[in-house]
């Protein structure tokens, strides 16, 4: 970088009230924005995901018992690749035509408006599959009162994701073959939201309480929330570097 | 600013924060870490294959405990301990730090490998079959992709900085991350399957097996240190390539 991130002129100039909140709004509204001139990127993580779900019935047979068994990791293994299909994007386009950079030497912490990036990631590339999910659903006969833990635990579940995603996606920012290893990176750190996630499913269906899963769920999404943008700033500032 | 000091014993350690002063201390190190890791080694099979009595629920399957358990113990170990030069690394932003993190990756890997490779050999005859998705075994293979995670990220970058870096972060987001795998993955499994295979009701061990395997378990540390102080000397001589400092070597003429 040319520019000191020291620069005094855009460190000594004291926020406005609220300053901080309304650069979080305004990254958060400029990426859906953005998200939403590029649709067939939204829809491609879409198709990706009903695709990838209904591809099981043909691996497995279309024995309903067994699919109404398999129904709850196969939905959330679907939105674990989703998810991380859709993370390639989240820091690209910035990173290619500057935008990033701005942001970097912003006197905005940096953790905010990543904070505010990877919301409006997870609100085009997370919420839609828990509006899907549930659909999807009734493709493998899932009980109907098992639909509204489906789409709750995705709702908590999704998120956590996103900002874990967004470490992964923030370290591989402009490497080549950086797809691939985004995976290699961050599917074993997705595994206790995927257990959990299911989890809640599974017990739900043998007639068991979902609370203390979807409250594990939360604690994971609390500590995400927390820690991640932190770990996403510095990777930021590693790759950009 | 004056240098940081930590004097123990008449000898400033920060001294070889230094690749070009630990370079030397580190190939003295090395004939040492290496015979100790030979002469506890054979000992420790001695014991293991020729003085343990044979267990009389597993018979002689349960000797690759001797080799499996030292590994599994290592392979977590040195994850906390690549972990911790990654955090030393990044707050002091040393150098050697970051190459100590890179050059333990390797060993812990092979480690992970190898306990979950006798893990598997332990099964077949034990437990039936090959693999069992116990909470253990499980959280074990998670290691070793987080192991090949952060490998893989260090050699797709190309400056080494940045890749020391990134690899520090992940290494340091993954050792957050183990405890919470473990515990979900432990958690999973009794959910599922029921407590089919439980470790920790085993009958007490025999002296003459812990002997075995507190030897085993030594000699896997010295390996361990010697290898790992090998690969440093090498991502120094890699790293410092025509440093003045390194033309009084031989190795560094090559």
């Amino acid at each position: 970088m040319s520019i000191a991130p020291t620069t005094p002129s855009l460190r000594d100039t004291p926020p406005r009230a609220g300053g901080e909140f309304s650069v979080l709004r305004a990254v958060i509204h400029r990426d859906l924005l953005l998200a939403l001139r590029r649709r067939s990127d939204l829809a491609t993580v879409l198709l990706f995901f009903v695709i990838v779900v209904s591809l099981f019935p043909f691996g497995v047979g279309p024995e309903p018992n067994l699919l109404r068994a398999i129904a709850p990791g196969v939905i959330w293994v679907a939105a674990l690749l989703s998810c991380m299909l859709a993370l390639a994007r989240l820091f690209a386009a910035d990173f290619a035509d500057g935008a990033l950079e701005q942001m970097l030497l912003s006197p905005t912490p940096l953790g905010l408006i990543v904070a505010g990036k990877v919301a409006a990631h997870w609100l085009t590339s997370g919420l839609p599959l828990v509006a899907i999910g549930p659909v999807l659903a009734l493709q493998f006969d899932l009980d109907q009162s098992l639909l509204g833990v489906l789409a709750l635990s995705l709702l908590i579940g999704t998120p956590v994701l996103s900002l874990i995603g967004a470490i992964g996606a923030a370290l591989t920012l402009g490497l080549r073959g950086g797809g691939v290893l985004l995976a290699l990176l961050v599917l074993p750190l997705y595994v206790p939201v995927l257990i959990i996630g299911a989890g809640a499913l599974d017990a739900a269906g043998a007639g068991l309480s979902a609370l203390p899963h979807l409250l594990l769920l939360a604690a994971l999404l609390v500590l995400a929330a927390v820690f991640t943008p932190w770990a996403i700033a510095a990777s930021l500032r590693i790759s950009a570097e | 600013m004056s240098q940081p000091t930590l004097v123990i014993g008449n000898i400033n350690w920060f001294k070889y924060a230094s690749p070009q002063t630990f370079y030397p201390l580190a190939g003295a190190m090395i004939p040492w870490f290496a015979w100790a890791a030979a002469i506890l080694c054979a000992a420790g099979l001695y014991v293991s294959f020729l003085v343990a009595p044979t267990d009389h629920q597993q018979g002689e399957a349960y000797r690759i405990i001797f080799i499996h358990v030292p590994a599994a113990w290592m392979s977590m170990f040195i994850y906390v301990v690549m972990a911790f030069w990654a955090g030393v690394g990044l707050v002091f932003n040393t150098r050697l730090s970051h190459m100590m993190a890179t050059a333990l990756a390797p060993t812990g890997a092979l480690f992970t490998f190898v306990a979950l490779w006798t893990g598997s050999l332990w099964g077949k005859p034990t437990w039936g079959t090959w693999w069992v998705w116990d909470a253990r075994l499980t959280s074990e293979l998670i290691l070793l992709f987080l192991y090949f995670g952060f490998m893989a990220l260090q050699a797709a970058i190309d400056e080494p900085r940045r890749a020391d870096r990134a690899g520090a972060v992940l290494a340091l987001v993954g050792v957050v991350n183990v405890p919470i795998i473990y515990y979900s993955v432990k958690w999973w499994n009794t959910l599922h399957q029921g407590a089919s295979v439980s470790l920790t009701g085993a009958p007490t061990m025999a002296a003459t097996m812990l002997t075995g395997m507190l030897l085993m378990a030594l000699a896997v540390w010295m390996y361990s240190i010697a290898a790992v102080l090998h690969r440093v000397r090498s991502i120094i001589l890699e790293r410092e390539h025509g440093a003045d400092w390194l033309a009084g070597f031989r190795e560094a003429k090559r």
